[in-house]
């Protein structure tokens, strides 16, 4: 897929630094406006490169209706807590890949949740994708540092699958662009220390880790959506799911709904619609207090 | 890897998640890095609620900076105390780590951090 037209190269800075009278102007509020970070730096021959369903994440996450659902969520107080302000809410990636979508939002969080003072982190199987995230980020920073806006509180990247080290309860907003193709079966997750220099078989191998689902392409998703009532926020835990039209989103919804009363799911983007089937759709699952 | 990050995360082995000598996690052999990050006094009023002060003050003992009060300071105590202001900025927001290991308290199993990436990727028999 071709690079927006709002992207912006990490060499053009210098030119934006001398456009630094934009400082007058208030922060973006349309999307149109949002740029999309520079991923220019990534290897792409074993991380995953953009494309429709990480653009489709950043469509949705800045799209009004999600605006207007975040900032509510978001700034209301917690339970129990005596400050006007409700706390830091903390912002978790799982495989981040190229970063572009953490990086969108550690960038945009004033815009999207309507507050800067975000904590975010990554978590990626594949080192070098780790490695891609933090540059991703720290670029798209820079950026926003250039123009005098605001942009969150980077934690780090963390090699690992899935939610398994994180502290039960901790993670307010979770965003998740799973392998999701279906496939016969699936790769074993690495378990040793990624080389510094690959061979071709362990990039091809890297990048299967990106979208391999094993099978309806659910497994891996299956194993994150059973993890969600431990590892999201009692007050207020709020996760993005993309799903693929094999993954037979109806069962994902059903089993979501059979959580129980606490908990709701809703669509919240889609891409791509063939004969009543979305392609690609991001599920909205959060706790409803 | 930012200091903070340790109020986050736990040992990923399963039999690990029932004990509570599993989190925090104890940083061995670690190198800090400071980088400089302009005061956000905000950030930190808003971070505070959501700490696990204990955690923190172990963490931030291990790694030799200077002993936290008991109880974290509340936010009226905290808006008049200059000198807790600035340690906790230098603490949450200026520190990280780069190299070095996480240790289970529980398992003993040490997780490296290389280039500021932790390993939490676990071995077979573990998973």
């Amino acid at each position: 897929m071709m690079p927006r037209v709002y992207h912006i190269d990490v060499h053009d800075l210098v030119r934006l630094a001398s456009l630094k009278n934009v400082d007058s102007m208030s922060e973006p509020r349309e999307r149109i406006m949002l740029p999309t970070p520079s991923t220019s730096h990534v290897p792409y021959e074993r991380v995953y490169e953009p494309a429709e369903d990480s653009f489709l994440f950043l469509d949705t996450l800045s799209s009004e209706s999600e605006k207007i659902f975040l900032q509510d969520y978001f700034n209301q107080p917690r339970e129990g807590s005596t400050s006007k302000n409700s706390s830091t809410p903390l912002v978790v990636e799982i495989g981040t890949g190229s970063g572009v979508v953490l990086s969108f939002l550690h960038a945009h969080a004033k815009n999207i949740l309507g507050r800067p003072d975000i904590l975010t982190a990554g978590v990626d199987v594949n080192r070098f994708a780790c490695k891609a995230t933090t540059e991703t980020l720290r670029a798209a920073e820079l950026v926003q540092d250039i123009k005098g806006w605001s942009h969150g509180f980077y934690l780090g990247n963390i090699l690992g699958d899935l939610t398994g080290f994180l502290k039960p309860g901790q993670v307010d907003l979770l965003i998740f662009n799973p392998p999701y193709v279906p496939t016969p079966e699936l790769p074993q997750l690495p378990h040793k220390e990624a080389k510094t220099t690959t061979t071709y078989e362990d990039d091809s191998y890297l990048l299967s880790l990106s979208y391999a689902g094993g099978l309806d392409g659910m497994e891996t998703t299956n194993r994150l959506l059973q993890s969600l009532p431990k590892i999201l926020s009692c007050s207020r835990g709020c996760a993005y799911i993309l799903l693929c039209a094999q993954n037979k989103p109806e069962k994902v919804r059903e089993q979501i709904q059979s959580w129980g009363s606490g908990w709701a799911v809703e669509t919240a983007g889609t891409i791509g619609k063939q004969g009543g089937w979305e392609k690609l759709q991001i599920l909205r699952i959060w706790r409803t207090h | 890897m930012k200091l903070l990050t340790l109020n986050f995360l736990t040992c990923a082995v399963k039999a690990c998640k029932s004990s509570s000598d599993s989190f925090p996690l104890h940083p061995k052999e670690c190198e800090l890095v400071s980088d400089t990050i302009p005061p956000n006094p905000q950030l930190i009023q808003n971070v505070l609620p959501r700490l696990d002060w204990r955690a923190l003050s172990t963490t931030a003992s291990e790694l030799g900076f200077p002993t936290l009060p008991e109880n974290a300071p509340t936010l009226e105590e905290l808006q008049k105390d200059e000198k807790m202001m600035a340690e906790l900025h230098t603490l949450l927001l200026e520190t990280s780590v780069s190299e070095g290991m996480l240790v289970c308290g529980n398992c003993g199993h040490e997780y490296r951090i290389k280039e500021g990436i932790a390993n939490f990727l676990l071995p077979n028999h573990l998973v």
